[in-house]
């Protein structure tokens, strides 16, 4: 199936429909949490949690003997905040630090979980297979009573959130200030983080254990990048989640050999990549042009400096000097004479120029804000 | 035990050695996570490694797939030093981008590449006995065993040529720096090794394993000693237990060997972090309950010192005027009574000359705000302690 195709079907197809709801939906709550983990620095967090919640799949399995979804998203909920708990249990009490604790939880929770699964494979029941969709997460395997479950969780969220709204953000850039207004600051630390564990619960279906963490933090850094808001900022995570949901599972849909998850993860980069070259204000390449047109003025200004110099040594400004006097000055360039011109400050005439009256008076502004700054300054 | 027995746990052995050195580092430098995004992004190098070479355990993919591992800490530091996100984002976008990318490439290649998602995930210890190297017809032992014994006779040479300055760089940079130590080429070394250990353990234990490999040894050294030799030392032989009775659970339970492994080391951890005197959990919270009983045991006689009169110094008193709980209350007074600090005399409390004493102490310890002598004070004074 190509992707034209993909789309074409999109519209009359239940379980293709099915299945993209449930991506994009995925993604617009992944985008939205992660939000709050990136700004927090718990971007790491999200891998830790998401590893730890692959034991809890399998003893769910193991347990129940059910291949429910339901149950076993709710064991890997249980695990998954079993490794949360934890990992604030190592940092707060012992003198390990957050990366030690959180490459110690996401490890040796990640490698019971495969003693489970790999257990579990063994067992004389027919009924085993398919736990491993987990690991790298299949798309594919969604029904509309998953897409539902995400549904609810993402307006549960949603409620709690704007309910929330003006404790999570005052707790998200001013911890202290927040403790000392008389908040709870543990309850809303404990909200937040269950919040993350959820959604990346969630996510497992789809994206699995492995690269669950890069769907909660590639839309959010993403967004982070075209925004200081913190409202844009998760609109557009939740924007930028469900658009790499849906273009990941199209682009896996249309090749049977590709787990949803890896592919998402890509788009998602890609999404990030993006931000990072192109975004206004922030961006490498905004940067950049902007470095270079700041240092064009100020060769510029240098330039014009010189030639008051040499200007205001005559008594009429409109004294013609060979261009060739402006060479060995560092500031200068053909384009630089040239921009001059057209902004009216010189005239050139036969490898000469000379200043104009508005020229002159720039470049005289320009000495007097120069000293004005320096007066300032000092 | 047969001889593949004896040669997978002697592998297992080799890898957690190889592991749990540079590891002890990586702790202590607090980049613990860079071992986790190395193991995840050589995937991609070991998959174009394979391409190329076509033997999982030839050097130069070990050498290509490591270089993977040093540009992704290069990118890591270039993506955190554009200030456009913090360097724990950083971290978290570049490994499961190349992951992927790894994943990707095995899955679009299946029929060409002997590898596949499961053996990412979690290596083939159980098979390495079977590709052994064969040289002029004669059998030397399973390639792995070479490959991983190759690198850690190679870390402990380098441990023990760069011991010093290791240990200066990891704990003070600033005076490696003056002694003329780079610390940034200290770094790149300890980044360079670390790659070469995952991709060489990448292929015994698996990609996020040998995560656990490499910190949880270290991690729970680190919960029993402050001493760097002393830590490598725990951490070698935390390894090497773990990875041996991991082999054996592995077999009573018919499963993966490094996922028993790593719930082995799990088990040991745990256990340490619960247990480890000085720094394990009960003992951080016996010691804090001690500390707060014995700062209201010195409230309580400052109080005393503070006032004859009669009413002020009534058991009863305490409830109402301390505010404090019964049980708190009746510990505080047991214990000051135990340590021959008060007398009560009906229901009145009054100080002993020796809890006077003390408490001048201690008076003069909290007004100088000399802290750290309140501790030795204790130990003078008290018989029990709180």
């Amino acid at each position: 199936m190509s992707i034209t195709e993909y789309f074409d079907l999109l519209f009359s197809d239940y379980t293709l429909r099915t299945i993209t709801l449930g991506t994009a939906v995925l993604g617009a709550i992944c985008g939205m949490l992660g939000s709050f983990a990136v700004l927090r620095k718990q971007s790491l967090l999200g891998d830790a949690i998401s590893h730890a919640a692959l034991p809890g799949i399998a003893l769910a399995f193991l347990i129940t003997g059910s291949k429910d979804t339901n149950i076993l998203l709710l064991g890997a909920l249980v695990s998954g905040l079993i490794g949360t708990f934890w990992i604030r249990g190592i940092i707060t009490k012992t003198h390990l630090k957050t990366d030690t604790a959180l490459g110690l939880i996401l490890s040796l929770f990640f490698g019971f979980g495969m003693l489970l699964l790999t257990f579990i494979q063994k067992q004389p029941n027919a009924n085993q297979a398919g736990l491993d969709k987990y690991l790298f997460g299949q798309a594919a395997t969604l029904v509309e009573s998953d897409v539902n479950l995400m549904v609810i969780v993402t307006g549960f969220c949603l409620v709690i959130m704007l309910l929330f709204w003006k404790e999570f953000k005052i707790m998200l850039f001013d911890a202290e200030y927040t403790k000392t207004l008389g908040f709870n600051t543990q309850f809303i630390d404990v909200l937040i983080t269950f919040f993350i564990v959820l959604a990346i619960v969630l996510g497992l279906q789809t994206v699995g254990v492995v690269l669950m963490s890069a769907m909660l933090l590639a839309p959010a850094a993403s967004a982070r990048q075209w925004t200081n808001k913190l409202s844009v900022m998760i609109g557009l995570a939740a924007l930028f989640g469900a658009f790499s949901g849906v273009v990941g599972t199209a682009i896996s849909a249309s090749d049977s050999n590709l787990s949803t998850g890896p592919v998402i993860v890509l788009v998602a980069a890609v999404f990030v990549l993006a931000s990072f070259i192109f975004s206004p204000g922030r961006g490498l390449l905004f940067r950049e042009l902007k470095f270079r047109q700041n240092r064009r003025d100020l060769h510029l200004r240098k330039t014009l400096q010189l030639m008051y110099g040499i200007a205001s040594t005559h008594e009429n400004i409109a004294h013609p000097h060979a261009i060739r006097i402006l060479n060995n000055f560092q500031g200068f360039t053909r384009k630089t004479l040239r921009k001059m011109e057209e902004k009216g400050w010189v005239t050139i005439q036969n490898q000469e120029w000379a200043m104009t009256e508005k020229g002159y008076s720039k470049a005289e502004n320009l000495y007097n804000q120069l000293e004005e700054n320096d007066d300032t300054t000092d | 035990m047969t001889t593949p027995q004896i040669e997978i746990q002697l592998i297992a052995s080799i890898v957690a050695i190889a592991c749990a050195i540079p590891g002890v580092f990586l702790v202590l430098r607090k980049m613990a996570l860079i071992s986790d995004a190395i193991s995840h992004s050589i995937l991609p190098g070991i998959v174009l490694g394979f391409f190329l070479t076509h033997d999982l355990n030839s050097p130069i993919l070990i050498l290509l797939a490591a270089l993977t591992g040093v540009i992704t800490v290069v990118l890591v530091e270039a993506i955190q030093k554009t200030g456009l996100v913090k360097e724990d984002t950083a971290i978290g976008l570049v490994f499961p981008a190349l992951f992927s990318i790894g994943v990707i490439l095995i899955a679009k290649n299946a029929n060409d590449v002997h590898l596949d998602v499961d053996a990412v995930l979690l290596g083939e210890l159980a098979f390495a006995p079977f590709d052994r190297l064969m040289m002029s017809g004669m059998d030397l032992g399973p390639k792995s065993l070479w490959v991983m014994g190759v690198i850690l006779v190679i870390i402990i040479i380098l441990l023990f040529l760069f011991f010093k300055e290791l240990k200066v760089s990891t704990f003070d940079a600033g005076l490696s720096s003056a002694l003329g130590i780079s610390p940034v080429v200290m770094h790149y070394g300890l980044m360079s090794v670390s790659s070469v250990t995952v991709v060489g353990a990448f292929d015994a234990v698996g990609a996020i394993l040998v995560v656990a490999m490499m910190i949880a040894p270290a991690a729970t050294a680190y919960l029993l000693t402050s001493d760097l030799k002393k830590m490598i030392g725990l951490s070698v032989f935390f390894g090497i237990f773990s990875a041996i009775s991991g082999y054996w659970v592995a077999h009573w339970l018919d499963a993966s060997i490094s996922g028993s492994i790593s719930t082995m080391l799990g088990v040991v951890f745990l256990a340490v972090y619960l247990f480890a005197p000085n720094k394990g959990l009960i003992s951080v919270l016996y010691r804090q309950k001690q500390q707060r009983t014995e700062v209201s045991l010195i409230t309580f006689l400052l109080h005393l010192n503070n006032h004859s009169e009669e009413e002020e110094r009534h058991i009863n008193h305490l409830q109402e005027h301390i505010n404090w709980q019964k049980v708190r209350s009746k510990t505080v007074l047991d214990l000051a009574l135990k340590n021959n600090m008060i007398t009560i005399d009906r229901s009145i409390v009054s100080l002993t000359d020796k809890g006077k004493e003390f408490t001048e102490l201690a008076l003069e310890y909290i007004i100088t705000n000399k802290d750290e002598k309140i501790e030795p004070m204790k130990d003078d004074f008290f018989l029990f302690r709180g």
